[in-house]
């Protein structure tokens, strides 16, 4: 039995191929994308931003399978929690926070979405919109063209619990299916869509179960743990590379705060319940789990933290100080010009 | 110049734009090994392969989201819809994704998709095989709507539909498939979209048209000039963004405006095409804008005397163009 630090927990991320480095950096970008969705929180109470969506308690998952990919080659078409993913795939706080004052240097929209709409060509994250599981079909596309075009791409789309129960999440499984595409749909199953909790919104078990229908395999796997997050979305990765086909991930998280800066949680669950979930917070448990194998003490993690803090302070002022769009750009980018 | 029918025209413009750019492929139901249930692409499995001539499940939201998909990495899907009002459960996808995708991207990505859908009436298709769905997607900046009346606009303008850089909904009039034939060059060429067509010159009034009606139009016009009134025709071709000028251009030369579509009346083409005349040169018009359309009624009935009291037909538009000639 391998044991390192304090000797109680056994080295998980070695069997991955996962370097201590690399791991820190999954924790790292873990904290980012909570920094930020904190300070968005704080800047949409001041008043400064007039809204957000938020990704608390599913960064974990988020992070964990956007490790997974090749950023090369890779596509992720994300919702909009996925903020850890869109970290990941090399977007900035700065880029977040012009994103969230709807500035013109916003490289998601150049301030025409809300934030959380990610989309960057340069970063492979394909533009969505709000209409949820829009966005699974684009994957499948984009999974059928890297096909076509020889190249051993593979495609991430993520939904929540309540994007799987559309239609276009089934059409979208079922032709992925059938032409055998390297794609992953990752079910970030939160419990909630906004205020329905999932046992009024599907009878299955698990949303994993839906694969079968379609002829892949449908996993379940702890969303709360980047590491076995990390594993599956790597296994369905390889699987797809080798052109064996799509995997459904069902990804158990908890969201830790209301759906968005415009929802009330108080009206539809229990603080004890939010209470109990926040004992599995992925950035607690992952800390833990770093510090029990040893690559992290207190001193690092506030050291880690203090950065991702100032990163996020610096991203702000300049997102804040940033120019907006002229208004009449409102008319550009109809039609190609 | 060979002489073909609209539907070889339709399949001349796709197979040849196949063949200069490996990047375009055709997917939908039936358009493989059956080579589509209108037979437009007749042949395409055995000569593209079935990677490029792709067989899918019967689920028009995927078929329009895979598209976008592909649209966005940098092919050039050609989805067909089966019949126009199939298009109803793809609408999110054109719509909300494929329309918006070059703009809410701040034009960093964008969406060359081509859907392909056969639509209008004349066939005894009944309320489900018969729809004209145009006017909805006829407010929806990001699109373009086209629909050709003539085999020679129709290869034109679905090769400009490959090649242009937006989303571009291209509908057939499915009776002017086999029924329409014309001159067609065996070259390569382009008609622009965006730009309407005067398919005939006349000095008394003028008629707005497009698709089926359009030849009803031409039709009524020779019996017309037997008793001297000539027509001036316009046949839009591009129903969305509609080409203005051209349109009261055309007004201002009869100051008579007659708009005809198969399209219900309320909210169609025409009321648009209604609006720019009265917004641009009203006071120059000798007569109120008149438009023949479709009954407001849900859709086509099955049973013939209905389907035909429903449809437009060259006595009903000569009837139409005479009365407006004569004011």
């Amino acid at each position: 039995m391998n044991k390192t630090g304090n000797g109680q927990v056994k080295n998980r991320h070695q069997a991955l191929d996962l370097s201590d480095q690399q791991i820190l950096e999954m924790y790292q970008n873990m904290v980012l994308a909570r920094k930020v969705d904190e300070r968005m929180w704080i800047l949409n109470r001041a008043g400064k931003i007039p809204f957000l969506v938020s990704c608390q308690g599913h960064e974990a998952a988020q992070v964990g399978a956007a490790y997974a990919l090749d950023r090369t080659k890779d596509f992720l078409c994300p919702y909009y929690r996925d903020m850890g993913m869109a970290i990941v795939f090399g977007m900035t706080a700065k880029e977040l926070m012009l994103s969230a004052f709807a500035r013109a240097g916003d490289p998601n929209s150049g301030g025409r979405q809300m934030p959380g709409h990610y989309g960057s060509k340069r970063l492979n994250i394909l533009s969505g919109s709000s209409v949820v599981s829009s966005q699974v079909p684009h994957g499948v596309g984009i999974a059928l063209s890297g096909r076509m075009q020889g190249e051993k791409l593979v495609v991430l789309t993520a939904f929540g619990d309540g994007g799987s129960n559309q239609g276009e999440f089934h059409e979208a499984a079922n032709f992925a299916g059938v032409h055998k595409l390297p794609v992953i749909f990752l079910c970030e199953n939160n419990k909630y869509a906004i205020s329905v909790p999932f046992s009024k919104q599907a009878a299955c078990e698990s949303i994993a179960d839906r694969a079968k229908g379609y002829g892949f395999p449908g996993i379940s796997v702890d969303g709360n743990d980047p590491l076995e997050v990390y594993k599956v979305t790597k296994e369905a990765a390889d699987r797809a590379r080798r052109g064996e086909g799509p995997t459904l991930i069902e990804a158990v998280v908890y969201r830790l705060v209301p759906h968005s800066s415009d929802d009330d949680d108080r009206t539809y669950r229990s603080r004890e319940e939010v209470e109990e979930a926040r004992k599995k917070d992925p950035l607690v448990t992952f800390s833990t789990y770093l510090k029990d194998v040893g690559i992290l003490d207190e001193r690092k993690e506030k050291e880690i933290h203090d950065r991702m803090l100032m990163e996020v302070d610096e991203a702000t002022e300049y997102a804040e100080n940033a120019p907006d769009s002229a208004p009449q750009d409102a008319l550009k980018h109809v039609y190609a010009e | 110049m060979a002489v073909i029918s609209y539907i070889d025209a339709v399949t001349q413009a796709l197979r040849e734009e196949m063949q200069r750019d490996k990047r375009v492929f055709v997917l939908g139901e039936d358009v493989g090994v059956r080579g589509g249930v209108f037979r437009v692409t007749q042949g395409f499995y055995e000569e593209f392969g079935e990677q490029r001539v792709i067989d899918t499940p019967l689920s028009e939201a995927a078929i329009a989201g895979v598209s976008v998909g592909a649209a966005a990495y940098g092919l050039r899907p050609v989805a067909e819809i089966q019949f126009a009002e199939y298009i109803m459960p793809a609408v999110n996808q054109i719509v909300n994704e494929a329309a918006k995708m070059r703009y809410r991207s701040n034009g960093d990505w964008n969406c060359p998709l081509v859907i392909r859908a056969p639509y209008g009436g004349g066939v005894r298709g009944a309320l489900y095989h018969s729809q004209c769905v145009e006017a909805m997607f006829c407010n929806i900046p990001g699109l373009k709507v086209v629909t050709p009346s003539t085999p020679y606009d129709a290869k034109g303008l679905l090769k400009a539909a490959i090649r242009d850089a937006d989303p571009v909904l291209f509908f057939e009039h499915k009776r002017c498939y086999r029924l329409i034939k014309g001159e067609v060059p065996d070259s390569d060429y382009i008609v622009p979209i965006g730009k309407s067509d005067i398919k005939r010159q006349g000095e008394d009034l003028t008629v707005i048209s497009y698709g089926l009606t359009l030849h009803f139009a031409l039709e009524a016009a020779e019996k017309l000039s037997q008793e001297g009134y000539s027509a001036h025709i316009l046949d839009l071709r591009t129903l969305y963004p509609l080409d203005k000028e051209s349109i009261v251009e055309a007004a201002r030369r009869t100051g008579k405006v007659l708009i005809i579509h198969e399209d219900n009346k309320e909210g169609g083409v025409g009321a648009e095409v209604a609006a720019v005349l009265a917004e641009e040169c009203l006071f120059e018009l000798d007569a109120p804008i008149k438009r023949l359309c479709g009954p407001d009624v849900p859709a086509i009935p099955y049973s013939l005397p209905m389907e035909k009291f429903f449809m437009l037909n060259p006595d009903k538009v000569y009837q139409a163009m005479k009365e407006l000639a004569q004011l």
